[in-house]
């Protein structure tokens, strides 16, 4: 069940985070939102698997990306950001999960809401709705610390000011870019109120990010009338880290 | 056990595991809590993943639902806590489609 993925490129999306792109040739396909395990073999035998998700949109190529975001404690995060090289392989198991996924049948509002690198399989639905020409309607509410942070910054302006594909709006929690017209802080319910869909509109709502992120925007969700039921969330586990 | 400890992910997070133990993705199978009758998805589900093998809990009650550990070569799969699984076919086939 483990594949072996070749990385073909590289490519720095922040300070911290890295896109890798691999070739795995005997990819099936996968759906927006689906991860995958990476497990790493050192050389007396000690492994490691982590979890990262796919940040690109399902296709018919047998190419993957994956984001991922450089933990400072990390076991695997620094390896994969840091010294992996193009021409690397890596072991591989998925796609993986079948709930968390958005499928471009659906043709309900949707609401994304992510915290931090929360948003890389949040990207991946939205690229895929991109592709698949979906006429769906998206809004992505962004947490992020600081504008620095964000991850596929071009791509989700051109996406929102000129696609109109997907709507945007970033939250910073500790540094807002000057004159952003709301201070530095978490989420809260007047940001879900004015960003997020109206829950009469019955969106199915993506939530993905740290555990502490996540239990506070369901919370939020959830206290504005969406239905438990229409919110599917992926969590990272306290530190962020994909275990 | 608190769930305000945010030491725990979701039952996403152990479909890679199960993966080797059932042939169709789990995440999005429906099971019920042998503790407190609540149906959810198996992604709902609170996960520990800090221990020797995998506890999933109950998002509703905090219940062990289902608890897997790998000892040298044999994989420990204890499922009392749910009454039931129920898997989705027809989606599960039409992901296969899709993913074909």
């Amino acid at each position: 069940m483990w594949r072996v993925g070749t990385v073909v490129a590289l490519h720095d999306e922040t300070a911290t985070a890295r896109t890798i792109t691999l070739k795995v040739s005997d990819w099936t396909g996968h759906l927006a939102g689906q991860h995958v395990d990476v497990r790493l073999t050192a050389s007396d035998g000690y492994s490691a698997v982590r979890s990262y998700s796919i940040a690109s949109a399902p296709n018919s190529e047998t190419r993957i990306e994956l984001t991922v975001e450089r933990l400072r404690d990390g076991e695997v995060s620094p390896y994969l950001t840091q010294e992996l090289a193009v021409g690397d392989r890596l072991e591989l198991r998925g796609p993986i999960g079948g709930w968390f996924v958005w499928r471009t049948q659906q043709t309900e509002p949707i609401q994304l809401v992510a915290g931090g690198s929360g948003i890389v399989p949040l990207m991946a639905m939205i690229r895929s709705r991109v592709s698949a020409c979906s006429a769906a309607s998206f809004r992505l509410l962004y947490s992020v610390r600081e504008p620095g942070a964000v991850l596929y910054r071009d791509e989700l302006e051109a996406l929102s000011d000129h696609d109109h594909s997907v709507s945007v709006t970033y939250a910073y929690t500790r540094v807002a870019p000057k004159d952003w017209p709301r201070p530095p802080g978490r989420i809260d319910a007047a940001l879900i109120a004015n960003t997020t869909w109206p829950s009469n509109l019955a969106p199915t709502c993506y939530v993905c990010g740290p555990t502490s992120f996540v239990e506070t925007a369901t919370g939020l969700l959830s206290a504005s009338g969406n239905s438990s039921d229409k919110i599917r969330t992926e969590r990272f586990g306290p530190t962020g880290d994909r275990q | 056990m608190s769930s305000h400890t945010y030491d725990y992910l979701d039952g996403n997070a152990a479909a890679g595991e199960l993966s080797k133990i059932f042939a169709m993705d789990v995440t999005a199978a429906k099971g019920q809590c042998a503790h407190c009758g609540a149906t959810k998805r198996f992604a709902e589900a609170h996960l520990y993943m800090l221990g020797p093998g995998v506890v999933a809990r109950c998002a509703v009650c905090e219940h062990v639902l289902l608890r897997l550990v790998n000892v040298r070569q044999r994989v420990f799969l204890d499922v009392r806590g749910m009454t039931y699984l129920s898997l989705d076919a027809a989606q599960l086939e039409a992901s296969s489609d899709l993913d074909a």
